[in-house]
């Protein structure tokens, strides 16, 4: 009877590795789709202001424990805490070394000074630099990630971070708040100088 | 008092014969905020004065910003387009009279931001000469034709939402919309500028129907009117008449049932899946006035350019306006008389929905069905709220059957995914909870700040996935380039190399230098981990070639001293002439062989500078050249190698 049972069991065992065995291979899943989850909520600013050189190496690093998760100004604290979420670990607030968050801008060339070098094109990790050498380069405002890559590289400085302003396209409704109306000072009534009195 | 006098009123209308309330499909929640519309219903519509200034804001419906067409200082005249549509979805801009272009700036827009937008800004030359207008035959037209015509009409959903018309319009081998339903429930208080508009023109408004149903293809038209507008609702009854198709149906008043889902609800009884367009179901809703000013650019021509506007609430005269596009609200409220003491701001829109203006200089745009001048009277200022009992009154009054209390949870604490889930994008922000919740809790203040926190995050991430998307695509290309580049060097080496087997069998010089370019490159090429397999490859072959050059070389240096070591050795040592030619000779081939390197690194190096065009032509001359100097030299060198060699033997 008790011979039975551990077949039985020794059956079920070897069947259930077996399905384990043979989903493993056909059901596989290509690439880390931690990295990638990771990848998902950093900002693809591509700044390179955690210390790696994009947003998807600083993923790999987290995945492999190599990074922290506060190293990320341009995904703020909101990314922080998204980071700490997945990854089930504490959350920090973001390290100042790496930066502080800033609003987010785009980089703008001025054209007069500008002598197409080429240099910022290269530089630019998502292509939003249009020109050719010897004529003015241009940022393509609507793919700029405000990286500030570019601003390093040119020659004669003509590249400039400008704040994305507010307009009625991108305003958002504020939290509700209640409004704090002054009160009267009167130093008869005020309780802190009658208990003192 | 006036709400004692309102529900006497709805009393008696409901006991009347004849009103249809009994095939009415009743919603749930609803309010029934105090109305404020018999104040405004007094006058006619009056048509208001031309401005000393319009503003026309590039803004005014919902879609792309459309293209300006004008410049600074252009004269144009009424009717004429300033800014054309750009996209399916946009509006055009027209000329509300003529005049001159005197600015394209930024101006404060009515927008509940109070932030400045591009606007036109026209000065009126008082003539009101009108551009040539361009009605159609609209029964013996394409509808097709007519629908793009209508693109550029500038008309967009007059009852506040501003949707350009013509997309509403457009029409598919898909598309089977059999009944049209026009909103003139206009459920909102104070607002009579429907009401008025069926009062006075309800002959064009059914004419204009029977425009939309025509491009609709729709069989069957149903008018939704509120049961508080007896005399619009007889009017179009007696207008109607003369179209079968067309039934008016009177609703009762209950706000917010001039919400287009909520009328379809009321008037049929189907209840729209929150995922689907009412389109999907066969049903399209228009307001009467966007009808009417179909109707007016289709028999007419003439474009969207006004109007009717309620100016209502603390003002002297409160009646409704025809009004340009673009006037500044101040004449309106001149017009009206004036406002009262105490005004304290304006609203655009209801009291429920609308928004404060930043000023009395904002324009009037296609947006604005009503202006209420408030006093703290009339809006108190709200209450500070309490915290949530959980009575859900809310969710009774809610008419989208969401669970407001749930919503304001969420939003509160930034739980915007759980906002979502709870489907916050369905709720109309008709302010039915905020009116009803007895702790004074702002509930729509937080689902818009939660529903634009969640539309700024998406397009967050929209950014941020095109941003990936373009980094990933600049790596790969860079790897790409670095692979074609080894390749092309590769491939020179290879046809280098052919070429070096093709020349070997006649002259063996004059190949060299090709080979020599060819090869040398792919020295300087920067190894790459992922290519080096190439690049060795390509090595390993230029080495080939630099071994059988040198080979050749070898050979060509020991046939020269063959036939030059003779003249030299002959005097000298006769009986030991066998082993010493051997050593010189070895010694030649390396020498020989060295000095071929330098040469060709030399020309290689001179070849750097050239362009690479010229290399064969200059190569064949220079060649000639260098063997010459090269024989002379080889000549030189023996004598001296002899030489030595003579003098170190004895030792």
């Amino acid at each position: 009877m008790l011979l039975i049972s551990l077949y039985i069991m020794l059956g079920l065992a070897l069947v259930l590795g077996l399905v384990l065995g043979i989903s493993a291979l056909v059901f596989k899943v290509e690439g880390d789709p931690l990295v990638a989850r990771i990848d998902a909520i950093l900002p693809q600013t591509q700044c390179g202001q955690c210390g790696y050189p994009g947003c998807k190496p600083y993923a790999t690093a987290i995945a492999a424990g190599e990074a922290d998760i506060n190293q990320c100004p341009p995904g703020g604290d909101a990314g922080a805490h998204a980071l700490a979420d997945l990854m089930g670990v504490e959350y920090k607030p973001l390290n100042a070394e790496h930066g502080l968050p800033k609003p987010k801008s785009v980089a703008f060339i001025d054209e007069a000074t500008c002598i197409g070098c080429t240099l910022c094109i290269q530089a630019c990790p998502v292509d939003a630099i249009l020109g050719a050498a010897k004529h003015m380069h241009t940022i393509i405002a609507s793919e700029c990630t405000g990286c500030e890559l570019c601003l390093a590289p040119c020659p004669v400085d003509c590249i400039t971070m400008v704040p994305v302003a507010e307009n009625p396209d991108n305003w958002k409704w504020k939290y509700p708040v209640i409004p704090i109306t002054a009160v009267p000072f009167n130093l008869n009534t005020n309780p802190l100088n009658s208990t003192s009195a | 008092m006036s709400e004692f006098i309102d529900f006497a009123e709805n009393l008696i209308r409901r006991a009347l014969p004849g009103s249809s309330l009994k095939d009415i499909f009743k919603f749930n929640g609803g309010v029934h905020p105090a109305e404020h519309k018999s104040e405004s219903t007094t006058h006619p519509i009056t048509k208001l004065a031309i401005p000393e200034k319009l503003t026309l804001p590039l803004r005014q419906h919902v879609g792309n910003i459309p293209k300006i067409k004008v410049q600074v200082g252009d004269y144009v005249l009424k009717g004429q387009m300033l800014a054309e549509p750009e996209g399916s979805v946009s509006a055009a801009i027209h000329a509300p009279t003529s005049g001159t272009v005197t600015a394209i700036s930024d101006e404060v827009i009515p927008h509940p931001s109070g932030l400045p937008d591009m606007c036109i800004t026209l000065t009126p030359d008082g003539k009101e000469s009108w551009t040539e207008l361009q009605p159609v035959d609209w029964r013996h037209t394409d509808k097709k034709a007519l629908v793009e015509r209508l693109r550029s009409s500038g008309i967009v959903g007059l009852g506040g939402a501003t949707f350009p018309t013509h997309i509403k319009l457009r029409t598919n081998s898909k598309s089977n919309v059999h009944t049209l339903v026009i909103n003139a429930a206009e459920c909102e208080p104070y607002i009579t500028c429907d009401d008025m508009l069926m009062r006075e023109r309800a002959d064009e408004i059914v004419k204009g129907i029977e425009i939309v149903q025509y491009l609709l293809g729709a069989e069957k038209c149903m008018i939704g009117i509120e049961d508080n507008k007896p005399v619009a609702a007889s009017v179009m009854t007696k207008a109607c008449t003369i179209s079968p198709a067309i039934t008016v149906k009177v609703v009762p008043t209950l706000y917010p049932s001039g919400d287009a889902r909520r009328l379809i609800h009321l008037l049929l009884g189907i209840e729209i899946p929150n995922d689907k367009r009412s389109t999907d179901v066969g049903i399209q809703v228009f307001n009467v006035a966007t009808v009417l000013a179909i109707y007016r650019f289709l028999e007419f021509g003439e474009p969207s350019i006004s109007r009717v506007v309620t100016m209502t609430g603390n003002v002297a005269v409160p009646q409704n306006f025809e009004v340009l596009f673009g006037t500044p609200l101040k004449s309106l409220v001149a017009a009206a008389g004036g406002t009262r003491p105490d005004t304290t701001h304006f609203i655009m829109g209801g009291p429920m929905m609308g928004f404060d203006l930043p000023n009395d200089l904002v324009p009037i745009t296609k947006a604005a069905n009503c202006i209420i001048a408030a006093t703290p009277d009339l809006f108190a200022a709200p209450p500070p709220a309490m915290p949530c009992i959980r009575c859900a009154r809310c969710a009774d009054a809610c008419p989208v059957n969401l669970q407001p209390q749930e919503l304001y949870w969420f939003s509160k604490s930034d739980n915007f995914e759980k906002a979502r889930d709870y489907n916050l994008f369905d709720c109309i922000e008709c302010g039915c909870c905020t009116y009803v919740c007895p702790s004074d809790i702002p509930l729509v203040q937080y689902y818009r700040y939660a529903k634009s926190e969640i539309i700024a995050l998406d397009k967050a991430k929209e950014a941020a996935d095109l941003a990936r998307e373009r980094n990933d695509f600049r790596l790969a290309r860079i790897e790409r380039e670095k692979l074609e580049r080894a390749q092309k060097h590769a491939e020179r080496a290879q046809a280098g190399k052919a070429e070096v087997k093709a020349a070997e069998v006649k002259d063996v010089p004059a190949i060299k230098p090709e080979d020599i370019v060819a090869s040398k490159p792919i020295d300087e090429v920067p190894a790459s981990t992922d290519k080096q397999a190439a690049i060795v490859a390509a090595i390993a072959r230029a080495k080939a070639q630099k071994l059988a050059t040198t080979a050749n070389a070898t050979e060509m240096a020991a046939e020269k001293s063959a036939t030059v070591l003779p003249i030299t050795t002959e005097s000298k040592t006769p009986e030991a002439e066998a082993a010493k030619l051997k050593t010189k000779q070895d010694k030649q081939a390396l020498i020989a062989a060295a000095i071929e390197r330098a040469k060709a690194q030399k020309l290689a190096a001179a070849q750097a500078g050239i362009a690479p065009k010229n290399i064969e032509n200059v190569s064949a001359a220079v060649q000639a050249e260098i063997n010459e100097t090269d024989a002379i030299r080889e000549k030189a060198k023996q004598a001296v190698d002899t030489k030595a060699l003579e003098s170190k033997e004895p030792d």
